[in-house]
């Protein structure tokens, strides 16, 4: 069968009987065994558990049980947990772990009868911009395979790209689900903090990871992110404001919204061409009837920084868990408690995991805490106090998602700090915790560039309309990486 | 004030991290291109300002003290590397 290449347009051959989930299923997986081989986006395939998801949601469509997304494929990030299924956050330290119990997310999106194709692969821990820190191999960008399809989320974004499943979960600590859906040319929302729960999540910077949804259009994002958010008791951090109609709220006139472009953002570490197809955007909105007026956002330059001290911090304390004493990797024969320890985590963990604990132990450690974690948690609030600033004036604020189009695989595997300095426009609505999204905004050189929306808290309806109303009028979001025709059989 | 050998071991050993002898240096440089990076942060004046640990600033909820889960040691336990009549084994912790 041909692919349909909308979530929407799935939907409706669903509904109508043009073709049955099982169809739909069987499609999907052997565009994945046949295609992704070059692009390595999935851990794990679930090709029998998904056949038999698929059976079942066509019999609640028959029988008049189903819901929307009933029957609808999609593919989790490998750090949700999925019971009976193997969960391993791209680290050979959970290799073999198989989750008693399903991430809340994970919980909701089965229960509207949705079906998981497989679990995708991530910079392991969550800890990169590239995908290259996997234990289970780098993913190649389906643009180019010579490029690196941004990360953490690289697997998820990669695999939407490609067409292997028409939407996927992401989680977004300092940009890992926006900047590979700008790298790969799709679309991505991070929500407010608490938007979404975290149980089930595995932790890096608990105070910055947020869950959210990945696929071609804003359209299909609504579709998802409407099961995912909303409040859950198991997640004490999660929210309990309202949610949205998130699909019921898509078209609205952009007259009278303003947007406000931030000059700090449009700096010298921009490349050129990106800046070029940005202000393109920027035109666009405006012929839509936007207002686009300049901000200031002071504190930007302090916001990587600060956002590497307090997520090394945070994950220095949340990956203490990994002992070899309850769950994952354990060496063989440690002689005593401490040798299980150390061995188990030198074994386990790889290179820039290692090199995030030993930043986040040393900033923690007693004589260096004022001068980094406290330094870092006022300078959040400065950027925090930044945006609140902004909003009193403006709906939306907007910027490139990343300062280059994806990069060749190697290029700053021996520099961090170049690495670190890719997520400049990323890391300061984590910071401050409000939403953002990103969405294809045109190409350079053949290779995709993004745009980036950042909203008020719990704005998520504002900024998916925004995007929807860009995407009406531009065709950027329907440039696929892979012919939809192909590979199915 | 770059961090010196002596002091990535300390801090490799309360991260429980063993680094063998030929990446220390790898280690130790990098270490210091990272926190030469955040010193940037001193460019700015933060006296008086309070710290931010939580972008909402919530308080804790609180729920009543009621059971709502049931025992599940045996299904949490199985993916435990050794366990022996309920308890994780480790290696022997006092002599």
């Amino acid at each position: 069968m041909n692919l349909p290449n909308s979530v929407t347009k799935i939907i409706q051959g669903l509904e109508d009987g043009t073709f049955s989930s099982q169809e739909l299923t069987e499609a999907y997986l052997n565009r994945i065994d046949n295609l992704d081989p070059e692009i390595n986006s999935f851990i794990t395939v679930c090709h029998e558990r998904a056949l038999l998801d698929a059976k079942n949601a066509d019999k609640s469509r028959s029988n008049g049980s189903a819901s929307k997304l009933t029957g609808v494929p999609y593919a989790n990030k490998d750090i949700f947990c999925t019971k009976g299924v193997r969960t391993t956050s791209g680290s050979k330290m959970l290799d073999t772990f198989i989750s008693p119990y399903d991430a809340t997310i994970v919980e909701r999106l089965g229960s509207q009868g949705m079906v998981m194709l497989g679990k995708t692969n991530m910079d392991e821990f969550a800890m990169g911009s590239s995908n290259e820190t996997s234990f289970y191999g780098q993913v190649n960008n389906p643009w180019n395979t010579n490029c690196v399809p941004g990360g953490s989320s690289g697997g998820s974004a990669a695999a939407v790209s490609a067409g292997f499943t028409p939407l996927a979960t992401g989680s977004d600590t300092g940009g890992s689900i926006r900047q590979p859906a700008a790298f790969c040319g799709i679309s991505g929302l991070k929500p407010t903090y608490g938007r979404v729960s975290r149980y089930g999540m595995i932790a890096f910077a608990s105070s910055l990871d947020q869950a959210g949804p990945m696929g071609r259009s804003v359209e299909d994002l609504a579709h998802l992110l409407s099961p995912m958010a909303g409040y859950d008791p198991k997640d004490s951090t999660s929210s309990m404001v309202k949610t949205d109609d998130y699909s019921g709220n898509l078209e609205d006139a952009l007259k009278g919204k303003t947007i406000g472009l931030p000059k700090e953002y449009f700096s010298t570490s921009l490349d050129r061409q990106v800046e070029g197809v940005i202000e393109e955007a920027i035109k666009e909105f405006e012929k839509l009837g936007a207002n686009i007026v300049e901000i200031s956002l002071p504190t930007t330059s302090l916001s990587i920084p600060a956002y590497y001290v307090i997520s090394s911090a945070e994950c220095s304390s949340n990956l203490s868990r990994y002992d070899g004493v309850r769950y994952g990797h354990r060496c063989e024969l440690p002689i005593d408690i401490e040798d299980l320890y150390k061995r188990t985590r030198s074994e386990g963990f790889g290179e820039e995991v290692k090199r995030r604990l030993l930043t986040g132990t040393y900033v923690l450690s007693s004589g260096y805490y004022d001068a980094y974690y406290r330094k870092a948690q006022q300078i959040r609030r400065l950027i925090k106090d930044d945006f609140a600033n902004a909003f009193t004036q403006v709906d939306a604020v907007i910027s490139p998602t990343a300062p280059t189009t994806a990069f060749e695989a190697g290029k700053h595997l021996d520099n961090p700090i170049e690495m670190y300095l890719g997520d400049c426009f990323t890391v300061a609505s984590n910071l401050a915790g409000l939403p953002a999204l990103s969405i294809p905004a045109g190409f350079v050189s053949g290779m995709p560039v993004g745009l980036q929306l950042i909203g008020s808290y719990f704005q998520e309806s504002k900024l998916l309309t925004l995007g929807h109303m860009f995407q009406k009028s531009t065709n950027w979001h329907q440039h696929f990486s892979r012919d939809d025709s192909k590979g199915a059989q | 004030m770059p961090i010196t050998e002596k002091e990535v071991r300390e801090i490799a050993q309360l991260a429980r991290i063993s680094i063998a002898d030929k990446d220390m240096s790898s280690y130790e440089d990098q270490l210091n291109k990272i926190l030469a990076f955040v010193d940037e942060m001193k460019a700015i004046e933060t006296e008086g300002i309070i710290p931010l640990a939580h972008p909402l600033e919530e308080t804790q909820k609180l729920r009543n003290d009621k059971v709502s889960e049931k025992n599940q040691r045996e299904s949490y336990q199985s993916v435990a590397p050794t366990t022996e009549n309920g308890l994780y084994l480790v290696p022997q912790v006092i002599e």
